[in-house]
């Protein structure tokens, strides 16, 4: 688990807090999606949740963060990243700079924890497949594409296991498809391992799909905090300027012009956009299936 | 000013075949969005517009020169190119003189230089930030300021590698109204961008790369239809084109008002 209380934090040298008064508490196995607009919050709220606040950044932090039973101020980082792992927003922060190849990149941080040769071997090889890069294995990763130093920096904290993984716009490089992935691969994880997920992102259409819970930050603030489909539905949601999804765009314009049922829940994802323009009246829902089965999607 | 491309083949010292005859013509007053995987050859072709990289085979003309025969710096006077990453490419120490550096080395006048930073920082919103640090800015301001670097220099064709990553809505709005803005001035605006929603609202001809070659070029409602395609290269349709191609239609609309369009006309029985 875990759990800030009123936690507000300032940056050194600047005047106003990046986080305000923020008290949330994420349990065991939940996949919590964080979004607002950019200057929010949402990368310090990473660094706070993963002990990088205030073990790296300085500044001014008070209120408590814990993890599980460990209050983050009272251990030292190198402790912290055996439960926790944050991947960094930049790939290219979060390489070590002291390796060659990709495969001894994600070696890094298990040597740093003391992981024996064998199940180094067998955790990287894993984890290099599962994030579609056992081919880059033997490339170095700064010769790497955006995309492909994003899969890496991923891979980098999958292979350490933690209990709880911080990811900071981890998918912001990354083709439609990779994206789709990534998410997919979170969400496996979380089933596998009971992994507890922290996503920062812009990608509303995925957080709809795949997240548990959706936190919205405004002016270092939390402002909404619910499912996905409560916050991404409400009317109060452009108020934080971080758009509306497209399938409920739709759905709303639709509603105007009778081509959605007045009475019906707006759509988040595509299963429901689908579902909910089929309903309308007019649709043929016999044509419809046809089409589900040679168009299939998430 | 037209962008040519004829059998465009690149292949990098390590070996690696980035480019395998890549044919395209963009022209002024068009804005044409690259689409495709990571490594499907896309930064690469853009690379070469600016004299970055030199084909292997085939060639590049920028209007009537001949991209082999000019240097980076004669190239940087008629294609501006936004780096994908914008700590590649500033270097001033504030905002204001990494904006002016371009315009300078243009050899305008100060007041003609001036002039031009103010309009840029104006139209990334960015005017109030003249004096600060390029880096006590957030990354999605930088890149805001490497776009203006390249406003400032008031080229007939400008290059954008990835423009909306990691902005919030605010932000991709503010990008896409200035390609709309650029290319309503006569600019050839060329956009590499992951970001397939953006590309389908504010792109009128869309192309998909997918290992070194152009695997679709066309209007962007036709383009982004072709869903088999596309998974080829690791791309989706966009949201309401997945949405319209389910629901029965055979074009793939670019915003909510061709989306409704689309399931009036096409979709059966509305």
């Amino acid at each position: 688990m875990i759990a800030l209380d009123a936690v507000t934090y300032t940056y050194p040298a600047t005047a106003q807090p990046a986080l305000r008064e923020v008290s949330l508490s994420i349990p065991d196995g939940q996949f919590c999606a964080v979004i607002g607009a950019n200057g929010a919050g949402k990368s310090t709220l990473c660094y706070a949740l993963s002990g990088f606040i205030p073990h790296f950044f300085r500044g001014e932090l008070s209120g408590r963060i814990r993890i599980d039973d460990v209050d983050t101020q009272a251990v030292t980082l190198a402790e912290l990243v055996q439960r926790v792992g944050l991947v960094f927003q930049n790939p290219f922060n979060q390489m070590s700079g002291a390796k060659f190849t990709v495969r001894e990149e994600v070696a890094f941080g298990l040597e740093n924890l003391g992981v024996a040769r064998a199940e180094m071997q067998t955790r990287i090889a894993r984890t290099l497949e599962r994030v579609g890069i056992a081919d880059l294995a033997d490339r170095s990763p700064f010769a790497l594409s955006g995309g492909q130093q994003q899969r890496v920096a991923i891979a980098s904290m999958l292979a350490m296991d933690p209990r709880v993984l911080v990811l900071d716009e981890p998918t912001s490089q990354l083709d439609p498809i990779g994206t789709r992935e990534v998410f997919e691969t979170i969400r496996a994880l979380i089933e596998e391992r009971g992994t507890t997920v922290v996503l920062a992102e812009h990608k509303l259409e995925w957080i709809a799909a795949f997240a548990d819970r959706l936190v919205v930050l405004a002016h270092g603030r939390i402002v909404m905090d619910s499912s996905p489909r409560q916050v991404l539905t409400a009317p109060e949601l452009e108020r934080y300027h971080i758009g509306v999804p497209r399938y409920v765009q739709a759905a709303r314009a639709a509603r105007e012009i009778g081509l959605w049922p007045a009475d019906r829940d707006l759509p988040v994802t595509l299963d429901e956009a689908t579902e909910g323009f089929s309903s309308s009246s007019s649709l043929s829902s016999t044509r419809l299936d046809l089409r589900n089965s040679r168009n299939s999607g998430n | 000013m037209d962008v040519r491309v004829r059998d465009l083949g690149y292949v990098y010292p390590t070996g690696v075949e980035a480019l395998r005859g890549v044919t395209l013509d963009m022209a002024s007053g068009e804005a044409v969005a690259i689409v495709g995987q990571n490594g499907a050859g896309k930064t690469t072709l853009v690379k070469h517009f600016i004299g970055l990289l030199r084909p292997t085979r085939g060639d590049v003309r920028i209007g009537d020169w001949d991209t082999r025969t000019k240097s980076v710096a004669q190239l940087a006077a008629r294609v501006g190119y936004v780096f994908q990453n914008p700590d590649d490419q500033l270097f001033s120490r504030t905002v204001g003189q990494e904006i002016a550096f371009g315009p300078r080395n243009l050899g305008l006048g100060e007041s003609e230089v001036r002039a031009r930073v103010a309009a840029a920082l104006e139209t990334v919103g960015l005017a109030d930030q003249v004096d600060r640090h390029p880096y006590d800015l957030m990354q999605t301001q930088r890149k805001f300021v490497a776009l203006a670097s390249v406003l400032a220099l008031d080229t007939p064709v400008v290059v954008l590698d990835e423009p909306t990553t990691g902005q919030d809505a605010a932000g991709v709005e503010r990008i896409g109204s200035i390609v709309e803005r650029l290319q309503a001035q006569g600019k050839t605006v060329i956009a590499i961008s992951h970001d397939i929603d953006f590309c389908a609202e504010r792109f009128p001809r869309v192309v998909v790369m997918g290992q070194g070659r152009v695997l679709l070029d066309g209007a962007a409602g036709d383009v982004l239809a072709r869903a088999e395609v596309l998974a080829q290269t690791y791309v989706e349709p966009p949201q309401l084109a997945r949405l319209a191609l389910r629901l029965g239609a055979r074009r793939a609309p670019r915003n909510v008002v061709e989306f409704l369009q689309v399931v009036r006309e096409e979709v059966p029985f509305t």
